[in-house]
């Protein structure tokens, strides 16, 4: 069913720390590697050891500049599907194969009702959904439904394989529908922003910006030799600095 | 956004068949074309053959084209669903109209004011397929559907004085449709010269410092695209071939497609009988030729959001 359910009581979603990631790509190599036995598997490659390897990907990893000089910054940009509150991918499929869930708010595709026209990937601004040549069917970022539910795994295991591969902690899941959860705190403490919010789609994933640059620290040890002669101030050397200044 | 040539067929096809069916239907309904079995059959079938042909090449750039059947199930939210349901509803008023026509000689009211409004409706809803994409903001604008169906008419109109020429050359209404045709032409070369205009002033909304959230920080470039190689998104959203041939190829547009079939058809006015067939069968010709590169265009000059992410300044 293409049509929206009217509110979520959860809103699952990933929280992205933009001043803690390195750009080590490790969220994108662990997405490719579970999603690759997962619920969406195969993600098909095509050409994979040739001069132009092409494959599905639900999480790519951009890397930005911002500012210029001293004030600018190099920002690691990891990006996958933002599970939207309205997320117009879904409302313009034909055949009900994208839906939202009710019951969490994560964005699927039921790839067995899925014709391949592709529309749904051009309703998406940020390119979260990804066409599968070979399979002839629509992709995307299932935010590890087959983990975050996974009985059998341990419980600090039921996270998106992103989060979990992510060395540095800059990946965060939870429940952004309420605002006492830890990622919802972190998101007001930080304040976290959505991407592209002039278009209306409510993106459940939020980013937490770069901080700012901390001002340069003062000199707190010995302090520098003076770069220039200092002339002599009194007695014997004085006389003769004025002496050869002559 | 990448050019399918298949959906360009389609929307071509498809909109002149459905201005064809709709304009059979008006102007049978206004006297102006009398309820002729030869005129009915060659102008329905010319009108259902376009259509289906259009329908039939929409599938072809499916990943399951088997399961196509499916689309007609999402009426409710989405335009392609409704594109197709109106498509095939179509088929009932204006299979009837042209039974009643060709043979029982006859154009109830009833019918072609609802084979007008069905046609119509269906050239909208393929309009609005694309009108409805907001990260492409050269689709998303108050232009597009006026176009669509502007554009529709004049394809429709063209074909319909062209085969009342050659059925009914000595009938007054052929001149009635010639002018339907001129007039379609001339809008719709307007409709064109004020949505280039329009895509030509205008930038979406979205910028590479909305698109990341780093505005803040400053101006906003790509510094390393995620990967080494072209994937999906960026051959189906960022296609960029032949765009600096986009102002010759809207002078064809406009000149092959609407203003040399103006002076033809109004040349073919003037004529009248088979020199007229031959006329219009060239401003058919030249119109069919505007029409493709109109929509080749209007795919390659589109622009996605998403190419902000891929180094684009606008979108």
């Amino acid at each position: 069913m293409t049509s929206l359910p009217a509110a979520t009581p959860k809103k699952l979603g990933l929280v992205i720390d933009l001043d803690v990631c390195v750009g080590c790509h490790a969220c994108a190599v662990n997405c490719k590697e579970w999603n690759s036995g997962g619920h969406a598997a195969p993600l098909s490659d095509f050409d994979a050891y040739g001069a132009k390897p092409d494959g599905v990907w639900f999480n790519r990893i951009h890397t930005f500049e911002a500012g210029e000089g001293s004030a600018g910054r190099t920002v690691h940009f990891p990006k996958s599907c933002m599970h939207c509150e309205t997320p117009a991918c879904v409302t313009v499929c034909p055949t009900g194969a994208s839906f939202k869930r009710a019951a969490d708010g994560i964005v699927l595709v039921d790839e067995e009702k899925c014709i391949g026209c592709k529309l749904c990937s051009w309703a998406c601004p940020y390119g979260a959904r990804e066409f599968d040549q070979a399979e002839g069917v629509m992709k995307k970022c299932t935010l590890c439904i087959d983990r975050i539910y996974n009985e059998t795994l341990d419980e600090r295991d039921r996270v998106p394989a992103c989060v979990a591969a992510c060395p540095v902690g800059a990946r965060h899941f939870g429940d952004l529908g309420d605002a006492e959860s830890p990622v919802s705190q972190l998101v007001a403490e930080r304040e976290g922003y959505g991407l592209m919010p002039e278009l209306g789609y409510a993106p459940v994933n939020k980013y937490l910006p770069p901080r700012p640059s901390q001002a340069r620290a003062g000199c707190t040890g010995a302090q520098p030799l003076p770069d220039e002669d200092v002339a002599p101030s009194s007695g014997f050397l004085r006389w003769v600095d004025r002496l050869l200044s002559r | 956004m990448h050019p399918a040539y298949s959906v360009i067929f389609f929307t071509s096809a498809s909109g002149a068949g459905y201005a064809l069916l709709a304009l059979l239907g008006l102007f049978g309904a206004l006297g102006v074309l009398p309820a002729d079995p030869v005129l009915g059959v060659v102008g329905f079938g010319i009108g259902f053959a376009a259509v289906t042909a259009g329908l039939i090449s929409s599938t072809f750039h499916l990943g399951h084209p088997e399961r196509a059947w499916r689309a007609f199930s999402q009426w409710r939210s989405s335009w392609l669903s409704r594109e197709g349901v109106l498509s095939l509803a179509t088929f009932v008023p204006s299979g009837l109209l042209a039974i009643c026509w060709v043979f029982f000689a006859q154009v109830p009211a009833v019918l072609a004011i609802l084979t007008v409004l069905f046609a119509l409706a269906t050239i909208s809803a393929t309009a609005m397929i694309y009108a409805g994409l907001k990260p492409v903001q050269r689709w998303a604008n108050a232009y597009v559907l006026p176009n669509y169906l502007l554009l529709g008419f004049a394809s429709g109109a063209t074909a319909l004085a062209l085969i009342a020429a050659i059925v009914l050359p000595y009938h007054l209404g052929t001149i009635a449709l010639d002018w339907a045709a001129i007039i379609g032409l001339g809008f719709s070369a307007l409709g064109k010269l004020a949505y280039w205009r329009f895509i030509d002033r205008s930038r979406s909304v979205a910028t590479p410092e909305s698109a990341t959230g780093l505005g803040s920080i400053g101006k906003v470039r790509l510094f390393a695209a995620p990967h080494t190689e072209e994937n999906y998104l960026l051959k189906e959203m960022g296609y960029k071939v032949a765009r600096k041939h986009a102002l010759k190829l809207r002078l064809v547009a406009l000149g092959v497609g609407f203003t040399l079939p103006m002076l033809l058809i109004l040349l073919a006015t003037a004529l009248g009988g088979w020199a007229a067939a031959v006329l219009l069968a060239l401003a058919m010709l030249g119109n069919a030729i505007g029409t493709l590169t109109e929509r080749w265009l209007f795919f390659a000059e589109a622009r996605h959001t998403v190419t902000l992410y891929y180094g684009s300044e606008a979108a």
